[in-house]
């Protein structure tokens, strides 16, 4: 008689697994992906097939090489670090550029803390954070739309986010909104911004085939979203000279590839509900807090990066409500 | 009322019900039986016979010892070959009583035919005795002996008896089959137990996967005013009772207590079933319905079996052992046990013996934790899995009992669910023993 497996219950399995929800995220990334080769052509694909490679090249490298581990690289989550790295740089960015934000990414963001799952930070923001204190102007010069088949010769222009910051002091918000693309061209992403945040058409399909397939739940990306458009709304109805209104803050910059993509990313997301919706909330002040009153005209990298470093303590403070807690009677 | 289920966590295993609709066989008689003298919680029972010794079906051969035990009867009749150490299904070699089968002869006083009683006679008492004479343990699994539970302890009061037919483990149809064949039993059992419990209300929950089967109880209990059926959405682990009472009652049982702390008390069907044959045919529990069945298995099905039956015989029965078998269970595939031998003796708690191929039983290699919260979204229990893993990796036992460890019903949704296929529920048991452990030596000072 064969011999029998004996091992403890459960003796099932679901289909799930984690290279399944690595793709699952890469697929709900391709209409953003499609929008922006429409846009920005020829240096779209450059950077983001750069940063895929050399994402994967750098966790294998340091994988085999530095902590002489068994390689995981094709797990599907370098992939997707290097695709969201992408998503977050100028199309006209130079190769070499990108391979450092990739070594950044997968090096420090990743590895340093352990590899998959152990990170705090999220890697694909610590590279775009890396660059853009070492590389400023390549970071925030963005091609203007509809060149294709420039690359790093790509003739840039502001974006709309940019274009508001610097106006704010001598006109007022209501005639820069004149110089700004009009709102149907930010949702479908007609406008200067990195790669992958222009289209909030795009990204939202994403967001939805996400929810269908479970990969994510709204609340990170609602609470992120909802919080943005009350705290500018608030801001706009008391001085709506200084301040844009509530749906231009939420198409522009890149706060809907942060709050899809960025903020939810699992390893550096909170564990329950309602550590997210804190977070998400939270999130969504900060980057409000920056782009109106900071330096920079967007904070969304800046304050997902912040919110990561709370989510330990959001995790600690905030457990779901255990089963039988209270006694209830129907 | 629509389609009721508890309101956290909770996974969808495909169903598997292959057995579904095989009506109840006997299985027959092996040519040995191996009766442990422990098949339920608490004491095991004291031995009252020898080797040598001549027994008949239904005699009493083990007595209850304590107060949280109850005896146990021959299934068959013959002659006592050893009383010994044999495996059981954990594995380990615990005391039972092998008996030479020889042809059927019942023990004087029971009544062994087919007619229906449906007029209920004796105290509430005296039904409790009966059930205690009888050897009547649960048969959901957990085979705790039923006459303690029907004693509801000083302070608190039992308003509703609820009835469990969810049966919700893949693959398991042992109760599926019994509520078809023997509803108008069932319907005088749940009245056995209500009278011996001392309540006016029952309410049956059955799994919307079995329609048949909530139409054949509706019927049954249409002129019972006490007695209703109610139909549950098919979620695992609903069986469970903690999930059962909160989906039929909204009532939380709280943490470390018991159903009858929110005024319940808990019965699978085949224990209402077995209080039936008990209390007004005298007979006492030594058979009972286990599931054979298996994607490889020819001829899946619903056996009754009497007790001490190798569970190899039952295989044969259903068509031999598949080639391409590499894990036998003990039970359905979210709780139950895998066995290293396939002659385990079947016992009061055995519901199922499942085959699985190989596909099915490897279990995939393990990676990192994603944090990707899915574990904490499937737990019915509201607890952290991925959390309670490390601290038992860690040792953290202070930490675990503070996160609620002890709580974990053990259903296995963690461990289904995580996309890393890490062993969540694995280390959660170890870390509930050492709790335990803890928590026991700390009462003892």
């Amino acid at each position: 008689m064969n011999k029998l497996i004996v091992s403890p219950s459960p003796h099932a399995h679901t289909a799930e697994s984690v290279p399944k929800l690595m793709y699952g995220v890469m697929i709900s990334l391709l209409p953003a992906f499609a929008v922006s080769v429409w846009f920005f052509g020829i240096g779209m694909l450059i950077v983001t097939t750069v940063s895929v490679v050399s994402c994967v090249l750098f966790e294998y490298l340091i994988q085999k090489h530095i902590l002489k581990v068994q390689p995981t690289h094709l797990d599907g989550s370098a992939v997707l670090t290097g695709l969201l790295l992408a998503f977050c740089l100028p199309a006209n960015i130079p190769f070499w550029m990108v391979m450092i934000g990739a070594l950044a990414a997968i090096g420090i963001g990743k590895m340093t803390f352990g590899g998959l799952g152990n990170n705090i930070f999220n890697p694909a923001l610590v590279g775009r954070v890396f660059l853009f204190i070492s590389f400023p102007v390549a970071m925030t010069s963005y091609p203007v739309p509809g060149q294709w088949m420039k690359y790093t010769d790509a003739v840039t222009g502001a974006t709309p986010l940019g274009i508001m910051k610097e106006g704010l002091g001598d006109q007022t918000a209501g005639q820069l909104m004149q110089e700004v693309p009009g709102y149907m061209n930010l949702f479908i992403g007609n406008m200067g911004g990195s790669a992958g945040e222009i289209a909030a058409v795009a990204l939202l399909i994403g967001l939805l085939y996400m929810l269908y397939k479970k990969i994510i739940t709204w609340h990170i990306p609602v609470t992120i979203l909802g919080t943005v458009a009350a705290f500018t709304g608030i801001l706009w109805l008391v001085n709506p000279e200084q301040n844009a209104d509530p749906l231009f803050h939420l198409l522009t910059g890149g706060l809907m590839l942060g709050a899809i993509y960025m903020a939810t990313d699992y390893v550096t997301s909170p564990m329950t509900k309602k550590a997210m919706v804190i977070y998400g909330v939270l999130i969504g002040v900060l980057t409000v807090i920056i782009r109106v009153f900071g330096a920079y005209p967007e904070g969304v990298q800046f304050a997902i990066l912040i919110m990561n470093a709370f989510v330990p303590l959001l995790n600690k403070y905030f457990k779901p409500r255990r089963f039988g807690k209270e006694v209830q009677h129907g | 009322m629509g389609l009721l289920t508890f309101s956290r966590g909770g996974v969808h295993p495909p169903e598997n019900k292959i057995s579904a609709g095989k009506k109840i066989e006997f299985a027959g008689f092996p040519e040995q039986v191996v009766i442990p003298v422990s098949q339920h919680l608490g004491a095991p029972s004291k031995v009252l016979v020898n080797r040598g010794d001549q027994v008949k079906t239904g005699q009493l051969i083990a007595r209850s010892e304590g107060f949280i035990s109850t005896n146990i009867h021959s299934s068959v009749t013959g002659k006592v070959l050893k009383v010994d150490k044999f495996p059981d299904a954990s594995g380990y070699k615990k005391m039972a009583v092998q008996v030479q089968v020889e042809e059927d002869s019942w023990e004087e006083g029971i009544d062994t035919s087919d007619d229906l009683m449906t007029s209920i006679e004796g105290t509430a008492e005296e039904i409790r005795n009966k059930i205690l004479a009888a050897g009547i343990v649960g048969l959901g699994g957990a085979t705790f002996p039923s006459h303690v539970k029907l004693m509801t302890p000083k302070g608190k009061k039992a308003e509703y008896l609820l009835i469990n037919g969810v049966e919700c483990e893949p693959y398991l149809t042992a109760d599926h089959a019994l509520m078809m064949e023997k509803s108008e039993q069932l319907v005088v059992g749940i009245r056995i137990l209500m009278k011996g419990l001392g309540v006016e209300k029952a309410i049956i929950g059955i799994e919307n996967n079995k329609p048949d089967a909530i139409e054949v109880m509706t019927s049954a209990t249409a002129d019972e005013p006490g007695i209703q059926v109610q139909g549950l959405k098919v979620k695992y682990p609903q069986g469970g009772e903690k999930q059962l009472v909160q989906a039929l009652l909204k009532r939380e049982v709280p943490s470390g207590g018991l159903p009858i702390d929110v005024g319940v008390v808990v019965f699978n069907v085949g224990t209402a079933y077995a209080s039936y044959l008990a209390v007004q045919k005298n007979r006492p529990l030594i058979e009972r319905v286990v599931t054979v069945t298996g994607k490889s298995v020819s001829n899946p099905s619903n056996f009754l079996t009497r007790i001490g039956t190798p569970a190899s015989f039952l295989i044969e029965k259903a068509g031999g052992l598949p080639d391409d078998t590499a894990k036998v269970i003990n039970g359905g595939p979210m709780m139950g046990k895998a066995v290293a031998k396939i002659d385990i003796p079947i016992v009061k708690g055995s519901s199922g013996i499942l085959l699985l191929r190989e596909n099915e039983a490897l279990r995939n290699p393990v990676l990192p934790c994603i944090r990707c919260t899915k574990c904490v979204g499937v737990c019915p229990m509201g607890l952290e899995p991925y959390l309670l893993m490390t601290q038992a990796e860690k040792g953290m036992w202070e930490a675990l009992e503070n996160n609620k460890v002890m709580d974990c019903i053990e259903c296995g949704s963690c461990s289904y669910t995580c996309p890393s296929s890490r062993p969540l529920l694995d280390y959660i048991r170890l870390g509930k023993a050492e709790v335990g452990k803890i928590m026991r030596s700390r009462k003892a000072v």
